[in-house]
């Protein structure tokens, strides 16, 4: 939504001179997030491209995802896919002021989210237990990069998706977020045994919840429609990444 | 910002989006299960859907399209470009290991 005039409190300044119209015709956090995607675009980039560079030059690359990981990778794909329509949808009903409808649009952005990150949990455990490790795998002893390149991609994305929920939950609930992002933390840390990677993985909330808590006790206010369009460009880049990681590290490596 | 009518209409474009998207999934799924393609020739087709999936998402989902002409140009000609940078960085390297047949 391109905003040729800026918008100052509740008054909208369009004169020529009084407030000079932004060069992209944008607000600045708008401008703020693109130009940080655009960064994270080419960390992620960077990535791919090293994975896809190990995968051509080396013609005893393991193909270990059979029928049902595929499966789990396509549902998680859908999940995603989905979690953008209803991001989609939360920025209109902000955008026409729908409260209630925002929070209940975003709750389900943040329900598909969960759903991956869930997925993707389970394909890491089953992985794990196989035998793969980020030195080595037990496919092919020749191409240890095979797991150093798969979990670092596939962990640099989740990060990305767990931080969106974050985002999202601080969004939707502000400070009524934060007791419950402690409760999966702490809930987390003791439901998942200790020899399973997500048992500290789960840390992570713990880091979300602080960072979460700061903000909102630094700059404490109610998220307006701009607000939840700049959350919604950081999720849905989220969704973009995994178009290309999908294809790349599951689907080039299928078992057949 | 746009009326409520708009958005009612751009409502059902986004539901359309979002099923191309699902179609184009799937149509990855069934070429990479299939094993229709040599993997190099398969990397390059399962990148042009991306690609296309991801100009989908860009568009529509992310707004870009509906954004200023000098936010698009800027944004995408720089983030190419980089890309650009980095495939010939990697893709020469790679394509010589083949050809040499290094084991």
């Amino acid at each position: 939504m391109a905003d040729a005039t800026v918008t100052h409190g509740t008054a909208t300044h369009g004169l020529s001179g009084e407030f000079e119209a932004p060069l992209f015709g944008a607000y600045s956090k708008k401008v703020g997030m693109w130009l940080f995607l655009a960064s994270d675009s080419l960390t992620f980039g960077a990535l791919l491209f090293a994975f896809s560079y190990n995968r051509i030059s080396n013609p005893a690359w393991p193909t270990p995802f059979g029928k049902e990981s595929i499966a789990n990778a396509t549902i998680m794909t859908a999940c995603l896919l989905s979690s953008s329509l209803t991001m989609v949808l939360a920025v209109f009903a902000a955008q026409r002021g729908d409260k209630a409808w925002t929070r209940n649009w975003l709750l389900g952005t943040m329900f598909f989210g969960t759903a991956f990150a869930v997925l993707h949990g389970m394909e890491w455990t089953k992985l794990i237990g196989e035998g793969m490790t980020p030195f080595g795998n037990p496919w092919a002893a020749t191409v240890p990069q095979f797991g150093g390149t798969f979990f670092t991609l596939t962990g640099m994305h989740m990060l990305h998706v767990t931080i969106g929920v974050i985002y999202l939950g601080v969004i939707a609930f502000r400070k009524w977020f934060l007791p419950a992002l402690a409760v999966l933390w702490i809930g987390g840390y003791f439901l998942i045994p200790a020899d399973n990677v997500f048992h500290y993985g789960i840390h992570v909330l713990g880091i979300g919840l602080i960072v979460s808590a700061v903000i909102l006790f630094l700059k404490p206010k109610d998220y307006d429609a701009h607000d939840v369009e700049v959350a919604g460009l950081y999720w849905h880049f989220v969704d973009l990444v995994w178009m290309f990681i999908f294809p790349l590290v599951y689907l080039m490596s299928t078992k057949i | 910002m746009h009326d409520v009518a708009a958005h009612e209409d751009h409502k059902i474009t986004y539901f359309w989006v979002w099923g191309g998207l699902l179609v184009l999934t799937a149509a990855e799924v069934i070429l990479a299960y299939r094993q229709v393609f040599q993997p190099v020739v398969m990397l390059e087709v399962l990148l042009v859907l991306s690609i296309i999936k991801s100009a989908l998402i860009i568009g529509y989902f992310m707004h870009l399209k509906f954004e200023t002409a000098i936010m698009r140009w800027m944004l995408m000609l720089s983030v190419v470009a980089c890309f650009i940078i980095m495939y010939f960085f990697f893709f020469p390297d790679a394509g010589r290991i083949l050809r040499l047949g290094v084991k």
